[in-house]
């Protein structure tokens, strides 16, 4: 015990070494560890993302029309509208009448073509 | 009554004589000081103030309450502390005798004695992080191994220097530049270097944007930190999941003498991802960080008395902290060079110097430097792979040295 409190330049060496290559093996074996358990999930994600095409071929039943989640305000529709310019178009409304968004209802939203106007 | 003897009396009971008339009062003098321009650098400078505010006001309590002599009214009592780790004493590991005698200080001190206080900060720290990056990347886990470099070389310096060895194993634990880590390490191996100690890794942790681009720049080609590196893999919630109990199983098994410190960053961890403990993760990350920090910081700055910190050994602490901070950078950049080298040049050698752990401080220099040479480069989320890997790393190189000294 007293070698390692009064430690010699040499054992101190040695120390440094061994603590060095010890870290080294730990975090080697680690990262052998989560390469097989990342291996495993991707080959598993991979097998549910070819099994979902084939359940997507069976016709599924009409699902039950869906009721709005509590607090808000039921659903936005979108006719020719992507979702990122609706999204956009909601946030100018919401900036040019100075209203928080939260407190605006959206009930749909159409892209009018320039041979409609 | 005697009016004026009563005067004279208080008058030399107070802390203003004490500075004058109690053996070594005036280094009290210089401690306050000190505590001054530590409340400084947190306030105005910013530099860790959550810790630096609360490390500073400890320690000016600790320096205006305890004099040599007169420590009838301190809240923090160091010669407590000889007495419970001397074993000629018959206090020895005495928590009793210290509960009769201590002072408020004292009694938050017991926390970080007993190695409650950093485990659950690397409980908060668990319930904070986003294993994600290194999971996309366990490659990353190199960079985090080859960045605990400083941590031996600053070892052998402090050995060279004249300390011991478990003092020099906790003067090197300041380059796995991780506060709760080196703070856990110092009180079993050498607490009485806990102030020093403590101050030097929290205020080279602030400074990281300041040590580590130069070096960055020195270690790497322009070429190397253009690199654009291409986007991680999406990693799923059960990978995240199985991860915090993997690691545990696995580096505790290892390494016995990391469990409090890894059992409970990943603990923090589990509850982050597990989707069950929200309420858990919450309070992991906020309100008992939160509180376990007040603790923590006030009680380490308590151990700053003027007996303890006023000597040359805390001068050469804080140069061997700088330089086990400087090598750990340049090991970091090191393993990323090499990687860059071995991956064809698909991996920003940058990112290497977030290995040093300081979540997540470092990474976001790696992103600044490597931003201002590639305006298009985005390293943030690569880079926290090493910086996480650091944290581990950093836990294993403590879990070493506790094994060999303690």
């Amino acid at each position: 015990m007293d070698d390692l409190v009064n430690i010699s330049i040499a054992n101190a060496g040695i120390t440094a070494l061994l603590g060095y290559v010890v870290v080294f093996i730990g975090l080697i074996l680690l990262m052998a560890v989560m390469m097989i358990m990342g291996a495993i999930m991707v080959s598993r994600a991979k097998k549910a993302a070819a099994a979902a095409p084939a359940a997507a071929a069976v016709p599924a039943a009409p699902a039950a029309p869906k009721a709005p989640a509590p607090g808000t305000a039921g659903e936005l529709k979108l006719y020719d509208t992507d979702p990122r310019d609706a999204a956009m178009v909601m946030a100018i409304v919401a900036d040019t009448l100075g209203k928080p968004l939260n407190e605006l209802r959206f009930k749909s939203i159409k892209e009018v073509k320039e041979d409609e106007i | 009554m005697d009016i004026l003897g009563t005067l004279r009396d208080l008058g030399l009971e107070s802390g203003f004589a004490a500075f004058f008339l109690t053996d070594g009062g005036w280094k009290n003098l210089i401690m306050i000081l000190i505590a001054f321009v530590l409340l400084y650098l947190g306030i105005v400078k910013k530099f860790e103030p959550l810790l630096l505010c609360g490390i500073a006001f400890g320690c000016l309590l600790s320096n205006l309450s305890y004099f040599v002599g007169l420590g009838e009214n301190a809240l923090y009592h160091p010669e407590l502390w000889e007495a419970f780790l001397d074993e000629a004493s018959p206090y020895y590991h005495s928590y009793g005798h210290i509960m009769s005698n201590a002072g408020l200080l004292d009694f938050f001190y017991i926390g970080v004695k007993a190695g409650i206080y950093p485990s659950l900060i690397f409980m908060g720290v668990g319930a904070m992080t986003d294993f994600g990056p290194l999971l996309a990347n366990p490659k990353s886990l190199l960079m985090g191994a080859s960045a605990q470099l400083g941590v031996f070389v600053a070892f052998f310096g402090a050995v060279l220097l004249g300390f011991t060895g478990p003092e020099a194993a906790s003067i090197g634990i300041i380059g796995g530049a991780d506060g709760p880590t080196a703070i856990y390490l110092t009180t079993k191996l050498a607490p009485h270097l806990l102030g020093p100690i403590a101050i030097a890794a929290y205020s080279y942790m602030a400074l990281i944007p300041l040590i580590q681009p130069p070096i960055m720049k020195l270690f790497t080609t322009e070429k190397m930190r253009k690199v654009k590196m291409e986007q991680a893999r999406e990693v799923s919630k059960t990978e995240k999941i199985v991860f915090p109990i993997v690691v545990s199983t696995f580096v505790i098994l290892l390494l016995p003498s990391t469990a409090p410190l890894v059992g409970c960053l990943m603990l923090g961890n589990l509850f982050r991802e597990c989707g069950v403990t929200d309420r858990l993760s919450d309070t992991a990350q906020n309100a008992l960080m939160n509180i376990v920090t007040i603790f923590l910081a006030t009680s380490v700055g308590a151990t700053m008395v003027a007996q303890n910190f006023l000597n040359v050994s805390t001068i050469k602490i804080i140069f061997l902290g700088l330089c086990s901070f400087a090598i750990s950078t340049v090991g970091g950049l090191l393993g990323g060079v090499v990687m860059y080298k071995t991956s064809g040049g698909r991996i920003n050698p940058l990112i290497g110097s977030a290995g040093v752990s300081a979540v997540p401080m470092a990474a976001r220099v790696s992103q600044d430097v490597g931003r201002k040479y590639n305006k298009t480069n985005f390293l943030l989320m690569h880079a926290m792979g090493p910086n996480v890997a650091g944290v581990i790393g950093s836990a294993i190189a403590a879990g070493f040295l506790l094994s060999v000294f303690g």
